[in-house]
């Protein structure tokens, strides 16, 4: 299991260093696929089929292929100029923030790491406390998308005065 | 002649069932902290094969089935009746030179055909081919499919747009439309199986239909919302497939080769695997969901995998009769399918399917009977007016020929 974890760990960080340092956009988005692959190998190390599957199936098969779509479609397929050192600083700061957070909240819940050694994480499981406990915030996010995908049709559809 | 038939059934069925027990004797011999990885090889090893040759005689039965379908021979030169087409293509395409073009991204051209054709032979892992033949037996298998197969939009949008091409470009960005667009109705038709059901792995799913009304099965497609759901099925996996009359990413006769057309040699030969691949690996989920995977069509027969392989079979033999049938459509009427008929379709379906569950309490006589009549209208009137509506939508002229006159 050690090796495994290793070599998706690496898959994670070349991937994600790919996605930042990379010349052409196409590319970045690529590698940024490839390091959102290897997370969902470590939730599938970790035990968690449904969350690795799901993981796949929406960043690797949904949200890459609108990171690519989105960037042939908006801009000329050549090399950026690069960023002057002040947004690098900006950058670079708003980074480590969202780092430090993440790293907090990590540490402080401490309690999850003796909690279970072998979380029972089916695909019954989740649907039940989906339906159960957190039907609020799916029904929230449910209501979310579909207004999103009515905003997304009245954009596109065409203009009746121009026709 | 019936007897010689079921005779050589159970014959076979005793066979399969003696193969299984020599497979994990000879498994057991080995010492332990071999067997998992043991398993693992002669798994893949025996599926890899299986598929290869499945593909070598599917690629065959098209070019033979077409040409009767367009009143020609077909291939009859290399074996007796053409049977060793297979092999001289293989060796064609081997010894093929590989041409890349000099404006293509090297490293994405190279991996674009590994990043179609690997996870194509993952989601084969969780197809359950027999009682005692299956290769993974996970908890949520159809999600597994479903993302294994998701990584194939990439690998075309990948050819796509590594070739430096605008034909490629735009069959890959035709590829990617299509394929998103059809795996809304694929999933959500998958999903009234799994609401009735009540599982996503596939092997239990396979177990739910081995019930018998008499001596028939009552496989899911035998119910109105599986027949619908299959047909809905099986029209989204052929777009999915980018199989004929869906096959506009390719589009020979519009765009050359589609994301294709700067491939050769092996690499093509790659893709068009991959192709054929695609087509079994959604075949055998359909079999699996709808028509019962491993179990016989009668009662009193044997199940065995030889059931799987010849309702995939007898798949792949409709998605060649109906590409020598149906011409090609027009991206807009592709679009139109998916999103105001399929899909819609696909939804309503779910409520159907909920209808069927909660009738399942009638029990006066004529119950089914009424359940049946009451499902079905409930799913094919809707599907009636809607196709008649959107006909009706349109406006039929006798063609014009603008250029011509």
């Amino acid at each position: 299991m050690q090796i495994t974890f290793y070599i998706f760990g690496l898959l994670v960080i070349v991937g994600a260093a790919g996605a930042v340092s990379l010349r052409k956009p196409i590319h970045c988005a690529l590698s940024l696929a490839v390091s959102l692959a290897a997370v969902a190998g470590h939730f599938l190390l970790l035990g968690a089929e449904f969350a690795g599957f799901a993981q796949i199936l929406v960043y690797v098969g949904a949200v890459a292929i609108l990171m690519v779509f989105v960037i042939l479609l908006t801009r000329e397929n050549t090399p950026g100029e690069g960023l002057g050192v002040g947004r690098w600083m900006i950058g670079a700061g708003v980074a480590a923030g969202v780092f430090g957070v993440i790293a907090a909240c990590a540490l402080a819940s401490k309690a999850v790491w003796v909690a279970s050694a072998q979380p029972e994480a089916t695909a019954r499981g989740i649907g039940e406390q989906l339906m159960g406990a957190y039907v609020l915030p799916m029904e929230a996010l449910g209501l979310l998308l579909t207004v999103a995908g009515i905003g997304a049709v009245v954009v596109a559809m065409p203009d009746k005065k121009v026709l | 002649m019936i007897n010689t038939g079921l005779a050589a059934i159970f014959l076979w069925a005793g066979l399969e069932q003696g193969l299984g027990k020599l497979l994990d004797h000879g498994l057991s011999l080995l010492p332990p902290a071999w067997r998992t990885w043991a398993t693992i090889v002669v798994l893949v090893g025996v599926m890899l094969g299986v598929f290869a040759s499945l593909f070598a005689l599917s690629t065959l039965l098209e070019r033979k089935g077409l040409g009767r379908m367009q009143n020609r021979l077909g291939p009859n030169r290399v074996g007796p009746y053409g049977l060793l087409q297979p092999v001289a293509d293989g060796i064609k395409m081997l010894t093929k030179e590989d041409i890349v073009p000099r404006g293509a991204d090297g490293v994405v051209h190279f991996l674009a055909p590994l990043v179609l054709f690997a996870p194509l032979t993952l989601s084969f892992a969780v197809l359950p081919y027999g009682r005692h033949w299956v290769p993974l037996n996970l908890d949520a298998g159809l999600l597994f499919f479903f993302a294994a197969g998701s990584a194939s939009e990439l690998a075309a949008f990948m050819a796509g747009w590594s070739s430096r091409n605008k034909y490629s470009m735009l069959g890959g960005m035709r590829a990617i439309a299509q394929m998103i667009s059809f795996e809304m109705p694929l999933v959500v038709a998958s999903l009234s199986v799994v609401m009735i059901s009540g599982t996503m792995s596939l092997a239990a799913i396979v177990e739910r239909q081995e019930a018998w009304l008499w001596i028939f099965p009552k496989w899911n497609v035998f119910t109105p919302w599986g027949l619908a759901g299959f047909g809905l099925f099986i029209v989204a996996a052929m777009a999915e497939t980018n199989r004929s009359p869906f096959d506009l990413p390719e589009g020979e006769s519009e765009i050359i080769g589609g994301f294709m057309t700067e491939y050769s040699g092996f690499k093509y030969a790659v893709f068009f695997m991959g192709e054929y691949f695609g087509m079994f690996a959604v075949s055998g989920l359909a079999v699996t969901l709808f028509l019962g995977g491993w179990n016989a069509p009668l009662s009193f027969l044997p199940a065995s995998f030889l059931w799987f392989f010849a309702k995939l079979m007898a798949l792949v033999l409709v998605f060649i009769w109906v590409r020598g049938t149906l011409p090609r459509v027009r991206v807009d009427q592709l679009m139109n399918l998916a999103w105001k008929y399929l899909f819609p379709m696909t939804l309503l379906n779910l409520f159907v399917a909920a209808l069927w569950h909660y009738t399942a309490v009638w029990r006066a006589p004529g119950g089914l009977a009424l359940r049946w009549v009451l499902c079905f209208a409930a799913i094919a009137v809707p599907c009636a007016v809607l196709a008649r509506a959107m006909m009706r939508s349109h406006k039929w002229a006798p063609r014009v020929y603008r250029f011509g006159d």
